[in-house]
């Protein structure tokens, strides 16, 4: 029974790493950039729902509600600000505009907030849980992660393969000049590619933040999270990243069960496992969607 | 009133001037096509009516309006469509989806995908299927499709034969008369110049990014434009 409930955890714990990888998943998809401040982004919503949540009354959930569509207006004005000048130089630099807004994020949010350890008060909600039976007890906040990150996925797969905006992504992915000879402003396309990865970055980053403990220098160790899930389920395919969420978060959750400290190497053997056995990933994206 | 009318056109590729000092009008309703050799610069032409690259001067000017400096999308909005050399299909999308990804700023016109399909029945069973599965002509005829579900004022072909063998050249060609008939104006860039002379009104011919023969396709003489297309001079005798 022990070990059901390793693997009911490690698949709830799952979800919220795939929520938080399909970001990273859009952004390679579609524009071929490998955002490494993806992790200090997720923190940085934490902490701008805390500031939210501090400066005014409102709860947790009135904090996602605004923090989610702030995070999407940054998206599109990074993306046409920042990234888009520098994907025309090369894709290297790109990743160093990205590293170096790593570095930005969190130096600013250890500046503004100190580099105490901070929690999003979500009230009672943080010990409600379904019992099963006697070994089993699923947290609500872990079921609502789970299903947030499925209708998250869900629509964003819907969007890309029926949407009229989603389906010229994908061609934006294939020929990025044959796109704007049918008449897309690629420009705007990648804005909203980045806007909408923001978004789900941030709702990962509040999710994260809800359940344990946040500080300004967690953003590279999150990152890896988000790695690992895309590169285990396949880059650039959004089923896989959900399989490659729930992959490692199985593996993090055995291997603590084996034993407490490998909870991380768990991961981290898996994903190296993958690399060297499957390259391409569990679930190999031809197509992004 | 032209439709497109080109002036005095200088266009570089890298270093290299591809197009030098060009002129040239498109009328209403006007079937043009653009010879030349390899290299003449009729890509390079098409490219920059379509506004896949900035022009280094000269003027670009569609029915009335200079739209030199305007970017590629905008011109697709104003009813100027290319199908470009080498299909260009997005590979990963379906024949369904290729044709959609044309309507994305489609201008009220007699071209819908159902119309489309009509123009080339064999869509209708594999509008399913990934575009990177057909065969060179197929593809060519998505291109062509997926630059008409746009309803363009103007289309320009550019090279649509390359590749691909006569028989399909032919088959492919066959769907121009019922485009023309809608009214659309076609300025096509071909090397095959006797599907040219067949399909056009006027020909221009390029000669290493100089226009140097135009006329009416029913009076250009096989020698006037073998001349111009080899870049023989006349010498008098």
């Amino acid at each position: 029974m022990t070990w059901v409930n390793t693997i009911v955890q490690g698949t709830l714990l799952g979800g919220l790493y795939a929520l938080f990888a399909c970001g990273l998943s859009m952004m390679f998809g579609v524009m071929r950039i490998v955002n490494l401040a993806h992790g200090d982004l997720a923190v940085l919503a934490a902490f701008l729902a805390y500031s939210v949540m501090s400066a005014t009354s409102l709860g947790a959930f009135w904090a996602v509600i605004i923090v989610i569509p702030l995070f999407a207006v940054f998206g599109y004005a990074v993306q046409r600000g920042l990234l888009q000048r520098s994907m025309r130089i090369s894709p290297l630099s790109t990743l160093l505009v990205t590293f170096g807004l790593s570095v930005v994020i969190q130096n600013l949010l250890l500046q503004t907030y100190s580099a105490d350890t901070r929690a999003l008060d979500i009230g009672s909600l943080v010990s409600k849980s379904v019992r099963i039976n006697a070994q089993i007890s699923l947290s609500y906040l872990s079921l609502i992660t789970f299903a947030l990150a499925i209708i998250v996925i869900v629509a964003l797969q819907l969007y890309l393969s029926r949407g009229r905006t989603g389906r010229m992504m994908r061609a934006a992915s294939d020929d990025a000049e044959a796109a704007t000879l049918v008449g897309a402003d690629s420009r705007h396309i990648y804005a909203i590619a980045t806007a909408i990865a923001f978004a789900t970055v941030a709702l990962a980053g509040l999710m994260f933040a809800m359940r344990s403990s946040f500080d300004p220098s967690l953003g590279p160790t999150r990152l890896i999270f988000a790695f690992e899930a895309v590169v285990i389920g396949g880059l650039g395919s959004l089923w896989g990243t959900l399989v490659g969420g729930i992959v490692l978060g199985l593996a993090q959750t055995i291997g603590a069960q084996l034993d407490p400290a490998l909870l991380l190497l768990g991961g981290h053997i898996i994903f190296l496992a993958i690399l060297a056995f499957r390259p391409q990933g569990l679930i190999p994206a031809r197509r992004l969607a | 009133m032209s439709l497109l009318d080109i002036h005095q056109l200088v266009v570089h590729h890298g270093q290299l001037a591809a197009v030098i000092d060009l002129d040239l009008t498109v009328a209403e309703s006007d079937t043009v096509a653009v010879i030349g050799a390899n290299g003449a610069g009729k890509t390079t032409l098409m490219r920059a009516i379509a506004g896949a690259i900035r022009p280094t001067s000269g003027t670009i000017t569609f029915d009335g309006i200079d739209i030199t400096s305007w970017p590629a999308h905008r011109r697709v909005a104003a009813g100027i469509s290319l199908v470009p050399e080498g299909r260009r299909l997005f590979a990963s999308l379906t024949v369904e989806e290729n044709l959609l990804t044309g309507g994305y700023r489609r201008r009220p016109g007699p071209w819908t995908i159902p119309r489309i399909i009509e123009l080339f029945p064999w869509m209708a069973e594999r509008r399913k299927q990934p575009a990177a599965e057909l065969s060179g002509g197929e593809q060519q005829a998505v291109a062509i499709g997926r630059a008409l579900a746009a309803n363009p004022r103007l289309l320009l072909l550019d090279e649509l034969s390359l590749g691909l063998a006569p028989i399909i050249v032919q088959r492919i060609y066959a769907a121009l008369p019922e485009i023309l008939a809608t009214g659309t104006t076609v300025l096509l860039v071909e090397q095959d110049v006797s599907q040219a002379l067949r399909v056009a009104d006027e020909v221009g011919c390029l000669l290493a990014g100089r226009c140097v023969l135009r006329g009416a396709a029913s009076e250009l003489t096989a020698a006037e434009i073998e001349a111009a297309y080899f870049g023989i001079e006349r010498t008098p005798r």
